[in-house]
Protein backbone atom coordinates (compact mmCIF):
# COMPACT_ATOMS: atom_id res chain seq x y z
CA UNK A 1 0.00 0.00 0.00
CA UNK A 2 1.01 3.20 -0.99
CA UNK A 3 1.42 6.08 1.53
CA UNK A 4 0.02 8.99 -0.89
CA UNK A 5 -2.65 10.46 0.28
CA UNK A 6 -6.15 9.50 -1.24
CA UNK A 7 -9.17 11.76 -1.87
CA UNK A 8 -12.79 10.37 -3.29
CA UNK A 9 -15.29 12.49 -4.03
CA UNK A 10 -18.68 11.53 -5.09
CA UNK A 11 -20.38 13.76 -7.94
CA UNK A 12 -24.00 13.33 -7.64
CA UNK A 13 -24.75 16.71 -10.05
CA UNK A 14 -24.56 17.54 -13.48
CA UNK A 15 -25.33 21.14 -13.82
CA UNK A 16 -22.36 23.37 -15.53
CA UNK A 17 -21.93 24.72 -11.84
CA UNK A 18 -22.07 22.30 -9.57
CA UNK A 19 -19.63 20.15 -12.24
CA UNK A 20 -16.49 22.82 -11.32
CA UNK A 21 -16.30 21.21 -8.16
CA UNK A 22 -15.48 17.18 -8.49
CA UNK A 23 -13.17 18.66 -11.25
CA UNK A 24 -11.48 21.62 -9.40
CA UNK A 25 -11.01 19.56 -6.58
CA UNK A 26 -9.75 16.68 -7.98
CA UNK A 27 -7.10 17.72 -10.31
CA UNK A 28 -5.45 20.23 -7.98
CA UNK A 29 -5.50 17.00 -5.48
CA UNK A 30 -4.11 14.98 -8.08
CA UNK A 31 -1.63 18.07 -8.66
CA UNK A 32 -0.70 18.14 -4.85
CA UNK A 33 0.00 14.22 -5.32
CA UNK A 34 -3.31 12.62 -4.11
CA UNK A 35 -4.48 9.56 -5.34
CA UNK A 36 -7.70 10.24 -6.19
CA UNK A 37 -10.87 8.91 -7.32
CA UNK A 38 -14.35 10.00 -8.52
CA UNK A 39 -17.59 8.11 -8.20
CA UNK A 40 -19.69 9.43 -11.03
CA UNK A 41 -23.46 8.92 -9.63
CA UNK A 42 -27.41 10.11 -10.65
CA UNK A 43 -26.92 13.57 -12.45
CA UNK A 44 -23.54 13.13 -12.14
CA UNK A 45 -23.34 10.99 -15.18
CA UNK A 46 -23.47 14.21 -17.54
CA UNK A 47 -20.23 14.93 -16.47
CA UNK A 48 -18.89 11.66 -18.20
CA UNK A 49 -20.01 12.99 -21.54
CA UNK A 50 -17.97 13.38 -24.41
CA UNK A 51 -20.30 16.03 -25.57
CA UNK A 52 -20.64 18.10 -22.48
CA UNK A 53 -24.19 20.07 -22.79
CA UNK A 54 -24.11 21.47 -19.16
CA UNK A 55 -26.60 24.06 -17.81
CA UNK A 56 -26.89 26.78 -15.56
CA UNK A 57 -30.65 27.76 -13.87
CA UNK A 58 -31.27 30.66 -11.87
CA UNK A 59 -34.86 28.86 -11.57
CA UNK A 60 -34.55 27.03 -7.71
CA UNK A 61 -31.68 28.84 -6.76
CA UNK A 62 -32.15 32.48 -5.17
CA UNK A 63 -28.40 32.80 -4.66
CA UNK A 64 -27.18 32.79 -7.79
CA UNK A 65 -25.63 36.41 -8.62
CA UNK A 66 -27.75 37.69 -11.34
CA UNK A 67 -27.18 40.82 -13.54
CA UNK A 68 -30.17 42.47 -13.10
CA UNK A 69 -33.09 41.31 -10.87
CA UNK A 70 -35.35 39.05 -12.72
CA UNK A 71 -38.60 38.22 -11.28
CA UNK A 72 -39.20 34.31 -10.81
CA UNK A 73 -41.97 33.78 -12.90
CA UNK A 74 -39.75 35.56 -15.71
CA UNK A 75 -36.71 32.96 -15.29
CA UNK A 76 -38.92 29.92 -16.46
CA UNK A 77 -40.22 31.19 -19.47
CA UNK A 78 -38.57 29.52 -22.50
CA UNK A 79 -35.12 30.47 -23.26
CA UNK A 80 -34.31 31.70 -20.53
CA UNK A 81 -31.83 28.72 -19.21
CA UNK A 82 -29.93 29.11 -22.65
CA UNK A 83 -29.28 32.38 -22.04
CA UNK A 84 -28.43 32.19 -18.29
CA UNK A 85 -26.01 29.24 -19.93
CA UNK A 86 -24.25 31.09 -22.10
CA UNK A 87 -24.08 34.34 -20.05
CA UNK A 88 -22.28 31.84 -17.21
CA UNK A 89 -19.93 30.93 -19.35
CA UNK A 90 -18.74 33.93 -21.00
CA UNK A 91 -18.81 35.15 -17.56
CA UNK A 92 -16.27 32.24 -17.02
CA UNK A 93 -14.28 32.87 -19.64
CA UNK A 94 -13.61 36.36 -19.21
CA UNK A 95 -12.53 35.28 -15.64
CA UNK A 96 -9.68 33.00 -17.25
CA UNK A 97 -11.53 30.26 -15.57
CA UNK A 98 -10.71 27.04 -17.23
CA UNK A 99 -13.68 25.24 -19.41
CA UNK A 100 -15.23 22.19 -17.74
CA UNK A 101 -13.88 20.00 -20.43
CA UNK A 102 -10.44 21.46 -20.57
CA UNK A 103 -10.68 20.41 -16.14
CA UNK A 104 -11.57 17.18 -17.33
CA UNK A 105 -9.24 16.70 -19.56
CA UNK A 106 -6.33 18.00 -16.80
CA UNK A 107 -8.10 15.17 -14.42
CA UNK A 108 -7.33 12.35 -17.04
CA UNK A 109 -3.83 13.23 -17.54
CA UNK A 110 -3.29 13.04 -13.66
CA UNK A 111 -4.35 9.91 -13.84
CA UNK A 112 -7.50 10.55 -11.44
CA UNK A 113 -9.75 7.45 -11.68
CA UNK A 114 -13.26 7.94 -12.52
CA UNK A 115 -16.01 5.09 -12.14
CA UNK A 116 -19.71 5.78 -13.53
CA UNK A 117 -22.47 4.48 -11.20
CA UNK A 118 -23.21 1.18 -13.06
CA UNK A 119 -27.12 1.06 -11.34
CA UNK A 120 -27.55 4.95 -12.85
CA UNK A 121 -26.59 3.99 -16.67
CA UNK A 122 -28.87 1.21 -16.47
CA UNK A 123 -31.44 3.38 -14.77
CA UNK A 124 -31.07 6.26 -17.68
CA UNK A 125 -30.45 3.68 -20.02
CA UNK A 126 -27.45 5.56 -21.00
CA UNK A 127 -25.57 4.65 -24.21
CA UNK A 128 -22.10 4.20 -22.62
CA UNK A 129 -20.49 5.08 -26.25
CA UNK A 130 -21.68 8.46 -25.33
CA UNK A 131 -19.08 8.56 -22.32
CA UNK A 132 -15.75 9.64 -22.34
CA UNK A 133 -12.85 6.52 -22.99
CA UNK A 134 -10.85 5.67 -19.50
CA UNK A 135 -13.66 5.38 -17.09
CA UNK A 136 -14.35 2.50 -15.37
CA UNK A 137 -18.22 1.35 -14.28
CA UNK A 138 -18.83 0.28 -10.92
CA UNK A 139 -21.42 0.00 -7.75
CA UNK A 140 -21.24 1.13 -4.05
CA UNK A 141 -19.02 -1.30 -2.94
CA UNK A 142 -16.86 -0.58 -5.68
CA UNK A 143 -16.28 2.56 -3.97
CA UNK A 144 -15.89 2.18 -0.56
CA UNK A 145 -13.41 -0.07 -1.47
CA UNK A 146 -11.14 3.36 -2.31
CA UNK A 147 -12.97 5.39 -0.06
CA UNK A 148 -12.47 3.11 2.74
CA UNK A 149 -8.81 3.98 2.57
CA UNK A 150 -9.70 7.50 2.00
CA UNK A 151 -7.98 10.50 3.60
CA UNK A 152 -10.47 12.78 2.64
CA UNK A 153 -14.26 11.81 1.23
CA UNK A 154 -16.13 14.43 -0.29
CA UNK A 155 -20.16 14.31 -1.47
CA UNK A 156 -20.70 17.23 -4.01
CA UNK B 1 15.74 39.00 -9.79
CA UNK B 2 17.16 35.72 -9.42
CA UNK B 3 17.79 33.68 -12.55
CA UNK B 4 15.93 31.01 -13.39
CA UNK B 5 15.47 27.72 -15.81
CA UNK B 6 11.78 27.61 -16.86
CA UNK B 7 9.09 30.45 -17.42
CA UNK B 8 5.49 30.40 -17.17
CA UNK B 9 2.92 33.04 -17.54
CA UNK B 10 0.29 32.21 -16.03
CA UNK B 11 -1.40 35.55 -16.33
CA UNK B 12 -5.38 36.00 -16.87
CA UNK B 13 -5.85 32.73 -16.09
CA UNK B 14 -7.75 31.66 -12.24
CA UNK B 15 -8.18 28.97 -9.63
CA UNK B 16 -7.00 26.39 -10.11
CA UNK B 17 -5.23 26.61 -13.70
CA UNK B 18 -2.17 28.32 -12.55
CA UNK B 19 -1.25 24.93 -10.09
CA UNK B 20 -2.13 22.99 -12.97
CA UNK B 21 0.16 24.69 -15.15
CA UNK B 22 2.74 24.80 -12.72
CA UNK B 23 2.49 21.04 -11.55
CA UNK B 24 2.62 20.57 -15.56
CA UNK B 25 5.50 22.60 -16.26
CA UNK B 26 7.86 21.42 -13.05
CA UNK B 27 7.39 18.30 -14.26
CA UNK B 28 9.84 19.26 -17.56
CA UNK B 29 12.71 20.55 -15.65
CA UNK B 30 15.05 18.85 -13.61
CA UNK B 31 15.52 18.34 -9.40
CA UNK B 32 17.17 21.72 -8.19
CA UNK B 33 15.90 24.27 -11.50
CA UNK B 34 13.81 27.31 -10.86
CA UNK B 35 10.23 27.69 -12.49
CA UNK B 36 9.39 31.35 -12.92
CA UNK B 37 5.80 31.88 -12.91
CA UNK B 38 3.78 34.66 -13.26
CA UNK B 39 0.19 35.00 -12.69
CA UNK B 40 -2.85 37.21 -12.29
CA UNK B 41 -5.16 35.86 -9.97
CA UNK B 42 -4.67 37.26 -6.46
CA UNK B 43 -5.27 33.85 -5.02
CA UNK B 44 -2.18 32.51 -6.42
CA UNK B 45 -0.42 33.79 -3.35
CA UNK B 46 -1.50 31.78 -0.83
CA UNK B 47 -1.99 28.76 -3.36
CA UNK B 48 1.34 28.45 -4.51
CA UNK B 49 2.47 28.86 -0.45
CA UNK B 50 0.38 25.74 0.15
CA UNK B 51 1.36 24.39 -2.95
CA UNK B 52 5.39 24.30 -2.25
CA UNK B 53 4.44 23.19 1.68
CA UNK B 54 2.64 20.51 0.79
CA UNK B 55 4.83 18.67 -2.94
CA UNK B 56 7.98 19.60 -1.25
CA UNK B 57 9.25 22.05 -3.99
CA UNK B 58 10.88 24.92 -1.96
CA UNK B 59 9.03 28.55 -3.13
CA UNK B 60 11.91 30.84 -2.99
CA UNK B 61 9.96 33.88 -4.30
CA UNK B 62 6.46 35.60 -3.84
CA UNK B 63 6.39 39.06 -4.54
CA UNK B 64 3.46 41.43 -6.65
CA UNK B 65 4.55 44.27 -8.34
CA UNK B 66 2.53 46.43 -10.66
CA UNK B 67 -1.16 44.05 -10.07
CA UNK B 68 0.89 40.60 -10.99
CA UNK B 69 2.05 37.85 -8.82
CA UNK B 70 6.07 36.53 -9.18
CA UNK B 71 6.49 33.51 -8.09
CA UNK B 72 9.93 31.47 -7.87
CA UNK B 73 9.48 27.74 -7.77
CA UNK B 74 12.64 25.18 -6.83
CA UNK B 75 12.14 21.81 -7.86
CA UNK B 76 12.68 19.29 -5.07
Amino acid sequence: MSDEKKLAIIATKGSLDWAYPPFILASTAAALGYETQIFFTFYGLQLLKKDLDLKVTSVGNPAMPMPMPVPVLMQTLPGMQGMMTSMMKKKMKSKGVASVDELRELCMEAEVKMIACQMTVDLFDMPTNEFIDGIEYGGAATFFEFAGESDICLYI
Amino acid sequence: MASFDAELDASGLNCPLPILKAKKALAGIDSGQVLHIIATDPGAIKDFEAFAKQTGNDLLESKEEGGKFYFLLKKS
